[in-house]
């Protein structure tokens, strides 16, 4: 987008312009004297020495423009540095983030974390790990376990209720009823993850009495969020499905079902399927729900029916709130940061898997 | 939208009468009640919250927590899910603003499109992580900078010292809140500028505008109503948000004071207490949510209205 600039020739209506090397001198000059004022300014750290620096130039840069180039450069340049600079203060924390994962999660992460248990793992056993007198025990299967299985519950409620109202949305919809089904998909997109847990522990309330905690209710909290996700995608995905081809299925006669199920869905399930599991990597995540319908259990729970089912984030938040043991935590905040770090792979491997199948699967155009 | 007729052919004598398939009825009936069942649903979270909620209402006000009734017990409540989304949305929109700006208009064309992908990545990092990023990570980070609002800012009600010694304050909390709302409005923020008609910002720069100016002209105004429908769903998600407040934020009784434990979230009270209440604080409790609803359902439709508003005076066309 830039505006090239040639030095004009001299004349009443061109402005003094800098020459084009200014910023990045200003540049330079900044961050050394940025670095010069922060050794000065009570020794030598990587964040004064990138708020100085930054603050130099923009101040620098502006200034001098204003004086040389007149006042309506300077704002643009001000704007310019500003913009850059919001840029870099966004990939701070994100950063930092993934650094502090992968930095304080893999200490502990392990074939060992993947595939044990807490039972009977105490705080006392995290104080002789502290203090080297036993090897550190505890891990993450049984969380592990429950994610697994209450996400696939909640992906198998939700995706035959989700495609098929894409479906008739798209192919069968008018009037009043698709329309406040448009509507409402658009109201439950926003409904707080929180709110969603409610819900689905006031029903089982309701239904099997009151503080019934399990794995299925976990996995109704995240149909109702994830719900109106496969929704939008399917639905995006169905309508960029070119008409000739069901007008083609028409003309040789084929039923409506057969055309939608044979013709229609087949030319968009990369994309649907590519949405699905972007939902799915979006409720992988969800911990609130979880907190208030499936609960925390230190073993291992194969039935998502009965009894209370660990899930990776509901882990991640007891070994980081309620360490084991309450004088030695780091063991569980290690604990903690590992269980992070295997949520984050299985959310980026989700999306990844996510890219993959739309770039793969993707119909051939033949053009 | 779709043509579903069969294209006629040559008009017979007698109008042919499409063949009613048990399959075709099958199928479109069964799709029609998937459309009806999330209806349902979304029903039945109303009418479940609401049946839960009920007791709280007609339950002596002396029982409920703090014994003042629902609405003294509610209100420090809704103080602070608004005062945490409103720091969160002061952090992140200049912020997310100029993002969208630096991905649409002045990041090398060829990078734009990786740069989007890098903040949507914030966006796929999951809640929980946030939470403990924002407890053992930011929260002693930050600490001193809190120190020192409360040290020179603390005649002003929100930074009155002293400042939590951990970091653990309702101001942590938003920055955190901030970092999880930033890629949905920058995402939002940068698809409008996007869309902003090149010849307008062709125009522009033709008249000898600088880059700036062309923003200011043309970008801007074209995309207002995304920007604030891009604000008004963070601030939807920034209000339901949960994790990162329950762990980041030490919760306590209400006070002005921002830089100090102390305040709480309709959300974080609910993910805090709600797995060991049991009785009426249960009910107290889904009445809160219930609030929450209410509350994340306004701000959402009207970032909805606004959308629908611009698509008919967009003038884009």
């Amino acid at each position: 987008m830039s505006v090239a600039t040639k030095p004009p020739a001299q004349n009443s209506l061109a402005h003094n312009q800098l020459p084009r090397y200014t910023t990045q001198l200003v540049l330079v000059a900044s961050a050394a004297a940025g670095a010069g004022v922060s050794a000065l300014w009570g020794g030598f750290s990587i964040v004064s020495f990138a708020v100085l620096s930054v603050l130099i130039f923009v101040i620098v840069n502006t200034v001098l423009s204003a004086v040389v180039e007149g006042r309506r450069k300077a704002v643009d340049k001000l704007v310019t540095s500003l913009v850059y600079t919001a840029f870099g203060l966004a990939l701070v924390p994100l950063i930092s983030v993934i650094w502090s994962v992968l930095d304080n999660g893999t200490a502990r992460f392990s074939m060992d974390f993947l595939t044990t248990s807490m039972r009977n793992v105490t705080g006392l056993n995290d104080q002789e790990a502290l203090e080297g007198a036993a090897p550190f025990i505890g891990g993450a299967y049984h969380a592990i376990l429950g994610t697994f299985l209450i996400t696939a519950l909640a992906t198998l409620i939700s995706v035959p209720i989700g495609l098929l109202t894409s479906i008739y949305l798209v192919e069968y919809g008018r009037g009043r009823l698709a329309r406040s089904i448009t509507f409402f998909v658009d109201v439950m997109t926003g409904i707080p993850s929180i709110v969603a847990g409610l819900f689905a522990a006031a029903l089982f309330a309701v239904l099997f009495g009151v503080g019934t905690r399990n794995g299925f209710a976990g996995a109704v909290a995240l149909s109702v969020l994830m719900i109106p996700v496969v929704v939008r995608s399917s639905e995006e995905m169905l309508r960029i499905v070119p008409n000739e081809l069901r007008e083609a299925a028409y003309a040789l006669g084929v039923p409506k079902w057969r055309t939608i199920v044979k013709v229609v869905v087949p030319t968009a399930i990369s994309g649907i399927a590519s949405g699905v599991t972007l939902a799915i990597a979006r409720v992988v995540g969800e911990t609130a729900p979880l907190i208030v319908t499936a609960g925390f259990t230190s073993s291992i729970n194969t039935n998502p029916f009965s009894d209370w089912m660990m899930s990776l984030p509901a882990y991640v938040y007891s070994q980081a709130l309620r360490p084991l043991s309450g004088s030695s935590p780091q063991p569980s905040f290690d604990r903690a940061w590992a269980a992070a770090l295997t949520l984050i792979l299985i959310v980026m491997l989700l999306n990844l898997v996510a890219r993959l199948i739309a770039r793969l699967f993707a119909p051939k155009t033949g053009r | 939208m779709t043509t579903t007729k069969p294209p006629p052919t040559e008009p017979p004598a007698v109008a042919p009468r499409a063949k009613a398939r048990p399959g075709d009825r099958i199928f479109s009936r069964s799709a029609q009640l998937a459309g009806i069942l999330i209806l349902v649903i979304l029903a039945g979270v109303a009418a479940f919250l609401v049946r839960e909620a009920l007791p709280t209402f007609t339950a002596d006000p002396s029982e409920i927590d703090g014994g003042e009734g629902f609405f003294s017990y509610v209100w420090p409540l809704v103080f602070g899910t608004l005062a945490a989304a409103i720091i969160a949305l002061v952090v992140a929109t200049p912020l997310a603003l100029g993002i969208a700006l630096f991905i649409s208009h002045y990041a090398p064309r060829r990078l734009a499109q990786g740069l989007g992908y890098v903040v949507d990545l914030l966006a796929a990092i999951p809640s929980v992580v946030f939470g403990l990023w924002g407890i053992q990570w930011l929260a002693p980070q930050v600490q001193p900078a809190w120190t020192w609002l409360a040290d020179n800012l603390g005649f002003i009600p929100i930074f009155t010292g002293p400042a939590s010694a951990t970091g653990r304050t309702m101001m942590t909390a938003g920055v955190v809140l901030a970092v999880m709302i930033l890629p949905i409005i920058t995402a939002i923020a940068r698809e409008v500028f996007l869309q902003t008609p090149t010849l307008h910002e062709e125009a522009a720069l033709a008249l000898g505008a600088t880059r700036w100016e062309m923003i200011r002209m043309a970008v801007i105004p074209f995309g207002r109503p995304g920007i604030i429908s891009g604000i008004m769903l963070g601030l939807g998600r920034a209000l339901g948000e949960t994790m990162a407040v329950a762990m980041v934020l030490s919760t306590g009784g209400f006070t002005w004071s921002m830089v100090t434990a102390g305040n709480s979230t309709i959300a974080a009270e609910i993910a805090l207490d709600f797995p060991d209440s049991s009785g009426l604080k249960t009910n107290t409790l889904i009445a809160a949510g219930l609030v929450l609803f209410a509350i994340t359902l306004a701000v959402n439709m009207f970032a909805r209205w606004i959308v629908s508003r611009r698509s008919e005076f967009s003038g884009a066309n």
